[in-house]
């Protein structure tokens, strides 16, 4: 066990400087240039080079990708705003203000948004999929199915703009979706974010309906599934501890990538309900050409993605004790 | 003979699929005794499996439809209550089934998987329930059963599967095992041991069992009393020296000249039943075999192709075929 998170945390190192490499060397095959958009409308070549400098973008793209590298590691110096320590992001080119700081204070909210939202649909999700697959061909598993094709379907700043619409501004249900930190106030922590988890519970839904109820049908036949019934198990438990357990394996995987993704920045439903995210960060950051933000932002979307892929793998083995981590 | 401890009559079980009825179980009745090992023996669709799972209720209730009566020990099962049923099975009623692999949970201890039961039927504490579980894999011959409880099926061998298997089937001493081809899936070494253990347990508990096989040499090792199914129906039942020894059915002589023998030369090939098994959505008429018996001319095609044969006598030693008994012992001599 140890040895596989040791190996896999080694792997997921790589896997990270290929990805920032990759949008490090991209960034610079776009036409767009950073030095001038700091310089202002009208620039003479002195001040261009004077911004270029200052950027640290006059030098080699090689030393500058080391420098970033670098600077993670163990920070970096520079010129004019002193040191920066490990692990150093950079300073962003709108504003020069510290990456790591902008990025860890927009954080709580998408990963706010992220776990309540997750709460919701992989609940949800995997409910109504169990229903269904006990269910089979009768009405509660047609309705459950046509459901999840209607969430599949819709768009979230469709669902986002209509419940915004008639729950907030028309009818005053909910309040205007705001972020107010847990460790604040948790009911407002709640009710500031109920609407955007709901509605992007419903885009994700969904998928675990139907991949809960696929599995959960085919389980059900399984021998060993007979032998609980045989065995005078009660129908709820031969149910949530025999053909669950075969089920969890493949809800897990894709509750892995989507908690990634979702980490990574939740860019339509941000700018749908008006918070301030790590997707709102990234968008931004590639309009205004900001490469230490743009870096970071992709560093923290790969980055959750390739760690949540390693806990799902290590539940894997947690799951089914016929997996070995090796 | 006091009443039989199970007792099948009439037994019909019709499943509804998109292809049209299916029946499975047709007319079905016949007897366990106690402490008896009844062998049903049947080419795959014959039934022999669909009626156990009834028994047990293990059918599915939304697509088939079964009448007649199924007795326990003197209780109605046909129709009983999901409650009854789940407090009979495992516990007065228990089974084994073909493949131990994928019969027992991949996610669950050996231990666990015994001891639930156990608990479930009993009420017993953890701790009793797993000291039960060491004693039961004891009592099936599992090595360092106080270690062994708690491996995954995985860890086992096949054999010693099957084993633990048995151990879950008879921990609340259940006065009916029904075996459902226990060695099928066994190497031929192994399969020896475990219908060896099956009897030894048998001899200990005083256990009613239904061995339900293709393999008539697993009948003629461990029955009393044999059922030979086809179609979904009795074609012949008896002691074991009477089925095996003077068979009477054409079937039955299909299944044994196409059974390999050690005192046969090797250069005689072997007779297997000509055709194929019927559809159980379009049932022959008459007598279901009369397509594939070589004897339909004796007997005349429209006897056979008519009425449906019933088993006669009606004790003992019977037959549903409609050669008579000289023309029997002169087919079969």
């Amino acid at each position: 066990m140890f040895r596989f998170i040791t190996r896999r945390t080694l792997g997921a190192v790589v896997t990270l400087l290929i990805i920032a490499a990759c949008t490090f060397f991209l960034f610079f095959a776009v036409p767009a240039d950073p030095a001038r958009l700091a310089c202002g409308k009208v620039c003479p070549p002195e001040l261009l080079a004077q911004a270029r400098h200052n950027l640290g973008l006059d030098q080699p793209l090689f030393a500058q990708f080391l420098a970033w590298v670098g600077g993670i590691f163990f920070g970096r110096d520079y010129e004019g705003l002193g040191h920066c320590s490990a692990p150093c992001l950079g300073y962003s080119f709108v504003n020069r203000a510290p990456v790591l700081d902008t990025i860890l204070d927009r954080m709580p909210l998408t990963v706010s948004l992220t776990i309540g939202a997750a709460a919701v649909f992989l609940t949800f999700g995997v409910a109504t999929g169990i229903i269904a697959a006990l269910k089979q061909g009768k009405a509660l598993d047609k309705i459950a199915s046509t459901a999840s094709l209607i969430g599949a379907s819709v768009q979230i700043y469709f669902v986002g703009t209509l419940a915004l619409y008639f729950l907030v501004y028309q009818n005053h249900i909910l309040q205007q979706p705001k972020y107010v930190p847990f460790t604040e106030n948790p009911i407002a922590w709640a009710t500031g974010l109920a609407l955007p988890w709901v509605v992007l519970a419903i885009i994700f839904t969904a998928n675990y309906t139907r991949m809960t109820r696929s599995t959960m049908v085919e389980q059900l036949t399984e021998d060993y599934v007979r032998t609980a019934r045989a065995k005078g198990m009660s129908g709820r438990s031969v149910v949530m501890r025999f053909a669950l357990r075969g089920t969890l394996i493949p809800i897990i995987t894709i509750f892995g990538v989507d908690l990634g993704t979702l980490i990574g920045g939740a860019i339509i439903t941000e700018q749908t309900f008006g918070l301030q995210g790590v997707g709102q960060l990234s968008v931004k950051a590639v309009t205004y050409s900001d490469l230490p933000m743009l870096m970071a932002t992709v560093l923290v979307a790969a980055g959750a993605i390739v760690v949540f892929n390693i806990i799902v793998d290590v539940m894997y083995a947690v799951i089914d004790p016929r997996v070995r981590l090796s | 003979m006091s009443n039989p401890f199970l007792s099948v009559r009439d037994l019909t079980v019709d499943f509804h699929t998109e292809d049209g009825v299916v029946h499975a179980v047709d007319g079905l009745s016949f007897d366990v005794e106690k402490g008896t090992t009844l062998g049903i023996v049947g080419e795959s669709g014959s039934g022999k499996s669909v009626t156990n799972l009834t028994v047990l209720g293990l059918h599915n209730p939304e697509t088939t439809k079964i009448s007649g009566e199924i007795h326990l020990d003197g209780q109605e099962l046909t129709g009983a209550s999901r409650s009854t049923m789940e407090k009979l099975r495992g516990n007065k009623v228990a089974m084994i089934f073909q493949d131990p692999l994928t019969s027992l949970s991949p996610y669950h201890t050996i231990g666990r998987q015994i001891s639930e039961v156990y608990r479930k039927h009993t009420g017993a504490s953890k701790a009793e329930a797993r000291a039960r579980a060491v004693e039961m894999l004891t009592r099936v011959g599992i090595p360092q059963p106080n270690i062994r409880v708690d491996d995954y099926p995985h860890q086992f061998s096949g054999g010693m599967r099957q084993r633990a298997m048995i151990a879950m089937a008879l921990v609340c001493d259940p006065d009916l095992l029904i075996a459902d081809e226990p060695t099928t899936a066994l190497d031929v070494t192994v399969q020896a041991q475990i219908l060896d253990l099956l009897k030894e347990l048998q001899d200990q508990t005083g256990t009613s069992i239904i061995m339900i096989t293709h393999d008539l040499g697993v009948v003629a090792s461990t029955a009393h009393n044999v059922l030979v199914m086809y179609a979904g129906r009795a074609v012949e039942r008896g002691t074991v020296k009477e089925v095996l020894g003077e068979p009477r059915h054409p079937y039955t002589w299909g299944l044994l000249a196409s059974m390999p023998r050690l005192t046969a030369s090797v250069d005689v090939p072997l007779k297997p039943v000509r055709g194929t098994p019927p559809s159980l959505i379009n049932v022959p008429s008459g007598c279901p075999f009369h397509p594939r018996c070589d004897y339909v001319n004796l007997a005349g095609p429209e006897v056979c192709k008519g009425e449906r044969p019933e088993l006669s006598p009606h004790r003992g030693h019977g037959d549903a075929c409609y050669l008579t008994l000289a023309q029997k012992r002169e087919i079969h001599k």
